[in-house]
């Protein structure tokens, strides 16, 4: 796990649904053909209305035409982030296009689980709201040991609430490597 | 010590006698539910992590129902489809219902009722956020993503986090105009999409002891509208004509002890609540349907696992006898079963598949269809800036198709009311 997370925050409001995360037409490609799997990356956050995205602006698209890849790293967003189905494809879409952490006010139940014990990007809650601070574009460093939040284009640094008991399995990787890590596998 | 309903299913499933809501438990599954979109990435899962020749932990306890993606052209669908039979005849799953055979059901939410896989008292996980369904037969049930049902699929097992509970109790009888849609929207504007994050609803009252297993459904399906981890409706004798009609396992009835505690209370008289319907984009934008009256509408939809069973269809039959819709109206049956119903049950001397057609409905083969969108041939799906008025639950952008669409959530007397009218209109007009 990486101590240190760094790079351009893409901000959004709240309630943002899986739908708007993944939109359901999209859920047919394969999640582990290697070809098929670019799609998440191209379609994640596609759901979103355009004028949503990318605050305070808006109007700024999180993959940018053509490309399977964003160039934002780190999702900042409101309250109840990933309400809605209980697809994993979501967090793993959002993986796919190369975010790392999202840091919401909160996270539907779900989700917020996919995220954990898939592995597939860190969910952050904290108490600021952080969405209307942050502008899509700037440059956020996450210190995972010291549960910060650094805006390197601002000079503003913010505390993240700590991960508490889930802590152990976003360190292991996911559900299954924590499993194995604590013999929790070898009791079935 | 004092449990809720929840508390003690989840304490029988840890093999506790108590369990102390926000502490995580290891449970034992009863049942494990996927369907076509979450089964074939969580197979993936089970055999990356199990190895490839591994088998699942309990062969009678996975149920398959394929009913997102059925009837399109899409061939990235039928090689989902194709995918879950795979998997079903190498892991020997007789719970498994093929798409183009007899034994196809439909929407999983209601098929699992159908073929009497809810039981009192059990623990029901499954890859949909709607799993809590279930709940309305005094049941544990929730949704959870591939990674967490790959880890049942080999263990039979999965930590949970003990919910706190939130109250919900009805009085009074339920008048004719309004129905488990009305409550659930009633509830999910005052509490909002986060108002139950992490919490169990659990709803008690007369007036939802007067209503059906249907109506309960309904009532439990929306518990995740408001984030909740599960809905749920103690069972009684409703419940246990129901349950005995469709299976032969045993089931353990619980209720919450009277002293329990609970995170929250509320309390409504269904005599003083109205038709409503939640406005776009959100399940918990509230409005009283006299108050949006007159809205201009060009689609309706009855249809889903919240709003395509057969009391759904008997009740817009009512609205729609006799009458003429003037919006393109889509019957969306969930299951074969409710289908078939069209055609046997009656109201008022004609079929409700009668009623329908000469009203200029359309009626569409039992899938979730057009519920979430899906493929671009998706019966019903929304298209540019459509205004759809739909007993489905969920209305976040781009749900039903359309990013631009609007979709208004409302009881099927609501959307057979406004399909005839092609205005949001409450029912008590036409009642």
């Amino acid at each position: 796990m990486e101590t240190i997370i760094q790079g351009k925050a893409y901000v959004l409001g709240k309630n943002i649904d899986t739908d708007q995360i993944i939109p359901a037409e999209h859920l047919v490609y394969s999640l582990s053909d290697p070809e098929e799997v670019k799609l998440y990356g191209k379609y994640a956050l596609s759901g979103v209305p355009l004028e949503q995205g990318g605050l305070p602006e808006g109007n700024i698209p999180f993959v940018s035409e053509g490309s399977f890849e964003s160039e934002f790293t780190i999702i900042i967003a409101g309250p109840n982030f990933g309400c809605g189905s209980s697809r994993e494809h979501a967090p793993f879409a959002l993986k796919v296009a190369g975010a790392k952490a999202i840091i919401a006010e909160s996270y539907a139940r779900i989700f917020y689980r996919n995220c954990v014990d898939g592995g597939f990007v860190i969910p952050y809650e904290t108490a600021e709201k952080l969405n209307q601070i942050i502008s899509t574009g700037d440059e956020l460093k996450i210190d995972v040991e010291a549960n910060t939040i650094e805006n390197l284009t601002t000079n503003a640094t913010w505390t993240l609430n700590p991960l508490g008991s889930v802590f152990n399995i976003v360190q292991a990787g996911g559900i299954f490597a924590y499993a194995r890590q604590e013999n929790l596998m070898a009791q079935s | 010590m004092a449990q809720t309903i929840t508390q003690k299913i989840l304490a029988k499933a840890a093999n506790r006698k108590f369990v102390d809501a926000g502490e995580s438990v290891w449970l034992d599954v009863d049942i494990l539910l996927t369907h076509d979109v979450c089964g074939p990435p969580t197979f993936d899962i089970f055999r990356q992590e199990f190895g490839p020749d591994a088998k699942v932990w309990n062969p009678e306890k996975v149920v398959v129902l394929p009913d997102h993606y059925i009837f399109t052209a899409n061939e990235h669908a039928h090689r989902n489809i194709d995918l879950l039979r795979q998997f079903a005849k190498e892991q020997g799953l007789g719970n498994y219902y093929d798409v183009g055979t007899d034994r196809y059901k439909g929407v999983c939410h209601v098929a699992l009722a159908e073929e009497g896989f809810n039981l009192p008292g059990t623990v029901l996980f499954g890859t949909d956020s709607h799993t809590c369904t279930s709940g309305a037969f005094g049941m544990f049930g929730s949704g959870i993503g591939n990674t967490d049902a790959a880890f049942i699929l080999g263990t039979g097992k999965l930590w949970e986090k003990v919910p706190e509970s939130m109250l919900f109790t009805f009085d009074g009888e339920m008048p004719e105009y309004l129905t488990a849609k009305d409550l659930i929207l009633q509830i999910l504007g005052d509490i909002t999409t986060d108002g139950a994050t992490y919490r169990a609803l659990e709803f008690d009252g007369a007036a939802v002891f007067s209503l059906p297993m249907e109506e309960r459904m309904t009532l439990t399906n929306m518990a995740i509208e408001a984030g909740g981890m599960n809905g749920i409706i103690a069972a009684d004798a409703v419940t246990e004509a129901y349950v005995k009609s469709k299976s032969q396992k045993p089931y353990e009835i619980f209720n919450s002890d009277p002293d329990a505690s609970y995170h929250s209370k509320y309390r409504y008289n269904v005599r003083e609540l109205e038709p409503v319907v939640a406005q776009p984009h959100s399940p918990d934008n509230r409005a009283t349907v006299r108050s949006v009256q007159g809205t201009k509408i060009t689609k309706s939809y009855i249809g889903s696992c919240t709003g395509g069973k057969l009391t759904d269809f008997v009740m817009a039959a009512k609205i729609l006898k006799g009458q003429k819709v003037t919006v393109q109206t889509n019957i969306v049956p969930a299951t074969v079963k409710v289908a078939s119903e069209l055609e046997t049950e009656r109201y008022d001397g004609q079929t409700l598949r009668q009623i329908f057609e000469d009203a200029g409905c359309s009626i569409a083969l039992p899938s979730c269809a057009a519920c979430l969108g899906g493929p671009a041939d998706t019966v019903g799906r929304s298209v540019d800036n459509d205004i759809v008025v739909s007993t489905t639950n969920r209305n976040f952008p781009g749900r039903m198709g359309s990013k631009h669409a609007g979709v208004y959530l409302a009881s099927p007397l609501t959307a057979a009311a406004s399909a005839i009218t092609g205005k949001l209109t409450d029912p008590r007009d036409f009642l």
